[in-house]
This record gives structure tokens, sequence and C-alpha cells, in this order.
């Protein structure tokens, strides 16, 4: 399916054609963006949120950009956004929730006063003006079980690593990439939590391998892709079939090893399309709504030297779009 | 060996809070030591491989002013070591996440990964000889030296057992404790680099740790008020638990009952413990 939009730049991009009316939110700037987010805990986000912030800059509507981190707690996000409603200096709220369920009564109140925009993780409301988000963790699950299901023979050991339970995007990445598998006749061999933790993936990995053969790695997310195949480096075996994620480290271990290996990612470059969404609204401009599919590529042994950037950090998300910004690399941590 | 190689800088990391078990206090502060060595390593480097040792020789200097302050804390503000250490921990934890702005900024160059990573193969009889193994006999015996065969560890027995009694034996009490302090966070740094050279940077490694150390501590026999431990017995206790962590994980069971289960072997496997130590009378 192809991505309607502008050609090149994916955080305007769209999958799904169905616009939304903004005419009503029209009015004159400069616009004061309020933003809650649910924190800047992990890598993923601070890359996503320097994104958002290099956006920010590109907008001379945008008089005054406020945002507040929840710190990963619900209580203090439901509490951020009834204190951002009530200081009346917000002309267009953007929420990437926490939780889903916990946020969703948050979000409906928001929506009675101002335009409401929602992105990441969903609410299950649908009064945002948009609900931003790539095509998701089935997309992810899949992009790398069938690379892995293309490129070994059937009934090759394949291994999973997954971060923790319960988190519904993990889940569905999980989920999808597991029928994949089974489908295609492989032998899943196992499916570990690693916490997120490079030295319990790295002792996962080595377990494993004392017992057996590995032909095939799949994980649900690439953070700790590095310790895993330092795992096999640091053994003497020959690096297998691997999926990771767009993580730099990763993508240059790839690189240097020759690796066999798919990078499917959860792109970083949606944190803009919230302030290009904001500044549509504010100006009556249709935005695409109520979902706002963004494209969600992988990168593949193609598109591989296109991402390599040595002068970034190694838990920076490539896929991040912001090549082009004006800050790049310095704001994204990277030297000149 | 691999499970050696693994079980390293938890059993350092023990058998250096067994010193301050032993004087009669706990050391929350190694975790995020741990964390703010391995990522301040990676940010001070700066990927490159000759900055190897100043950057050791650097970390080594933190772990000494932590520990000192944790120790002029807890003998001269008189805060207790559980507050005057975990206010520690989340201090360096702050400060960790100011200077890289919570994303790890570096790598660490394979100068520094040596110790944590690589295995001395073909060696007779064994295969292969991780190099962190090495390093743990090495620290492990100066740290037994230093425990049960200089007047340094009798001190810090007699202070945990009994800190008036101590004093009034001409035992400085607070020089002696302080030392205890500084020695638990050095075994910090040297956990830190192995942890780092093991499996890269990242900004939780030494999350959890300063826990898993106590319970080392206290499976090899220390007791938590003070006065009695044992270095060796300690970095039986770390293997025993690493093994336990292990063991759960070959079994295959699921996250939330490898952690009921994990749970449940600890707490009995310190009754254990104290019920023996009872029926032998000590």
């Amino acid at each position: 399916m192809a991505p309607m939009g502008p050609e090149g730049m994916p955080w305007e991009q769209y999958l799904v054609d169905e616009m939304a009316d903004t005419t009503e939110f029209a009015s004159e700037g400069p616009h004061t963006v309020c933003f809650s987010n649910a924190g800047v805990n992990n890598p993923w986000r601070v890359v996503g949120y320097t994104n958002m912030t290099e956006e920010v800059a590109l907008h001379e509507e945008i008089g005054e950009f406020i945002h507040v981190d929840a710190e990963g707690s619900d209580d203090k996000q439901i509490a951020d956004i009834a204190d951002l409603l009530a200081g009346g200096n917000c002309d267009i709220l953007i929420v990437s929730p926490n939780t889903t369920a916990a946020l969703t009564p948050a979000v409906e109140d928001a929506c009675e006063q101002l335009p409401v925009i929602v992105f990441d993780r969903g609410v299950e409301t649908d009064c945002p003006v948009t609900f931003i988000h790539p095509v998701g963790g089935y997309g992810f699950g899949i992009q790398g079980a069938q690379f892995i299901a293309d490129n070994v023979d059937e009934g090759a050991n394949v291994l999973m690593l997954r971060i923790l339970p319960g988190v519904d995007v993990l889940e569905t990445r999980y989920s999808a990439g597991r029928r994949i598998l089974d489908e295609a006749g492989l032998n899943v061999v196992g499916a570990e939590f690693t916490d997120g933790d490079n030295a319990n993936t790295k002792s996962i990995v080595e377990d494993y391998l004392q017992r057996g053969t590995i032909d095939a790695v799949w994980m649900d997310a690439g953070a700790t892709a590095v310790a895993a195949v330092e795992a096999f480096e640091d053994g003497g075996y020959d690096i297998p079939v691997f999926v990771g994620e767009d993580q730099q480290d990763f993508l240059q271990k790839w690189n240097d090893l020759d690796m066999t290996a798919i990078a499917p990612t959860y792109p970083t470059y949606q944190w803009r399309t919230p302030i290009i969404a904001a500044v549509r609204i504010l100006a009556g401009e249709p935005v695409p709504g109520p979902e706002w599919v963004l494209p969600q590529p992988a990168i593949t042994q193609e598109t591989l030297n296109n991402f390599i950037d040595a002068s970034m950090p190694p838990l920076h998300y490539a896929m991040c779009g912001c090549e082009e910004m004006p800050n790049y690399p310095q704001a994204w941590g990277g030297v000149q | 060996m691999n499970f050696l190689k693994r079980a390293a800088p938890l059993a350092i990391l023990a058998a250096g809070q067994v010193y301050v078990i032993v004087s009669g206090g706990f050391d929350l502060s190694v975790g995020s030591l741990i964390t703010l060595v391995v990522v301040g390593s990676s940010m001070l480097s700066n990927n490159d491989p000759n900055a190897t040792w100043w950057v050791i020789s650097v970390m080594f200097g933190i772990g000494l002013c932590v520990g000192l302050i944790n120790g002029l804390v807890v003998c001269y503000l008189k805060v207790p070591s559980l507050i005057a250490t975990l206010g520690m921990m989340i201090t360096l934890n702050g400060f960790v996440f100011l200077w890289s702005g919570g994303a790890p900024r570096g790598y660490l160059p394979d100068t520094f990964r040596f110790f944590g990573r690589v295995n001395i193969m073909d060696v007779p009889l064994i295969r292969m000889l991780p190099v962190a193994l090495i390093m743990l006999v090495v620290v492990g015996f100066i740290l037994y030296w230093l425990m049960h065969r200089t007047n340094l560890g009798r001190m810090i027995h007699a202070i945990g057992d009994n800190p008036h009694a101590a004093q009034l034996a001409g035992v400085p009490v607070n020089r002696v404790r302080i030392t205890a302090f500084i020695i638990s966070s050095l075994s910090a740094v040297v956990t830190g680099i192995l942890l780092g050279g093991f499996a890269g940077v990242s900004t939780d490694v030494g999350t959890g740790y300063e826990l898993q150390a106590i319970t080392a501590a206290v499976l090899g026999g220390a007791m938590l008020l003070g006065g009695r431990g044992s270095v060796p017995a300690t970095i039986a206790g770390a293997l025993t638990l690493t093994a336990i962590f292990t063991l759960l994980n070959f079994l295959g069971l699921p996250q939330p009952v490898r952690q009921v289960v994990q749970g449940l072997i600890l707490i009995a496997a310190v009754a254990l413990a104290m019920y023996r130590r009872k029926r032998t009378g000590q």
C-alpha cells in the first residue's frame, strides 16, 4: 500500500485517506501548544522528544511550547492535563498517554475545552481530532519474522527475545512474530524475557548456545541486540540471522560483521507529526483523522548505508527523519 | 566458565558490601555507582582506546569520594547508613541522568571492555579462561586478606559487634567505618568495569545490584546487624544466587512465576542459614 502525502517525508505521510475537518479551530497566531508527555524515560523517547522540540523550532506560528513530563506515572499525567486545562493558556493539547485506559477520562475532559491530538499509545475514545501512530506492533513483528522465514530452512531453531510481558505494543509484536514463525514450520527454541538488560540478554543467549544451535534470533526491540550478537561473537559462533531495530549500535554491528539482518522500526519521526498536525489544525486546514496512520518502514540490507552514522550515540534511533533538520546532529547528541 | 564469568561482578560487589555489613551498616549506593561508572566511562572515553587507563583511574577516584562521603555522613552527621546511602543512591541516579540526558552517549572502547568481556582461549585443561574470573580471584583474595588476616578486619568485626566496647578498646571507630564504606565503593567500581565490559553501556545496568549484594552476603552467613561475616562465604553466596537465577532461566518459567520462586528461595535459604547457625550455637 503506497502512503499518501509528500514523497520522502514519511512523518507527513498517511496510509488511511480520511480527513478530519478543523475549520472550527482556526485562530490567529502565535499559538500556545501544550504537550502532556508520558515520560522521557527511555532512549526512544529521548530521541523522539528531541525531534519534537526541533520541529517546534521550525514553526514561527508557535509562540509558546509548554511541555509537562509525567515521568511514567498515570496519576501525574492526569494531574498534568488537569493543570494545563485549568491554566487556560493552551490553544491545543498534544497527549502521549502513559497507559491507555487510565488516561482516557482525562483526554475526554480535555476534548470538551480545546482540540486534542493523541500520539504513540492510544486512548479509548475518538474525541481527539486525530490519533497519530505508525502501523504498529503487528507490522513490526511480521516484518522481522517474515525475514527470518525467508532466510532460514524449515525446522531451523529460532530464539525469541522479549523485553517484558504485558505491554500491548510488545505483545502484538510477539504474537504476530510467533505466528509467522510457527506457520513457516520453524522451531522456536525459546521465548525469553530480558528486562531490556544487556547483561541478562547476553547471559540468556550464552545459555541457549550451550544447549544447541541457534539459526536465527528474533527480538521485540533492539536496545539489547548488540549484546545478543556479542554472545555469538565472544563464544566463537557464526552470527545467525538477526532481527534488531534501528538503534545506531545495532546497525553498525550489522555492517561491521556483514550480518544477515533486518531492522523493523517504530519510527521516532512520529514525534514530529503532532506538531505539524497542531499547526495545521490551528490554521483550520484538514489533517488525516480520526486516525493518522504513519508508514513504518524497516531498514534492510539495501537501505542500511543510508542510516549508518558513526557520529551518533549508540542508542540513537536512526529512523528519526531528523537528518535534514537544522540542529542535526548536535541536538541528538551526535558529534559534528 | 561462563557461569563464573557471569557471577564475578556480583561476587566482587558482595565481597565489598560485606565490609560495610560486618561494620554494622548497609551500602545501598553501590548499584547507582555501578551505573555511574559504566555511563561515565563511556562519556569520558569518547571511543578513544587510549583513554581507558585514565578513565579507570578517574572512576576509582569517584568511587573513593563516594565511599568517603558515605562514611563521613554516617560517622559525623550521625545519619543511619540505610538513609545516608539511600540518599547517595538517589543522588547518583539523578547525576547519571543529568550527565547522559537519559540515553547513553558513547561506546566503551575494547581496551576498557577487556576486563569483563575477553576470554583467554586455548588454556590447557579448561579451554577458556575469562579475564573476569582472574579479576574475581585477585580482588577476592585481596578482600579476603584484608578482612581475615589484618588488623583492619579485626577492627571492622569489633565495631560491628559492639562499637562502644571497640572504642573503649582503642579502635578508631570512625576511621575504620569510613574505610569499610570506601572498600565497598571501590568494589562497586570494579563491578561496574566488569559489567560494562561484559555487556556494554546502558543506563540501568546497576539497578537492583545493591540488594543482590546484600542478599549474597546474608546467604554467606553475614549478620545484618554487624559483627559477623566472611568474604569467601559471601563470594560463595553470590555464586549460589547467580546459580539460582541461571537455573530459573533454564527452566523456562514465565517471568512472574520466576520472581515468585526467586523470592521464596531467598527467604528459605536465609532462614535455613539462620537455623543452622542457631543449632551450631554461634
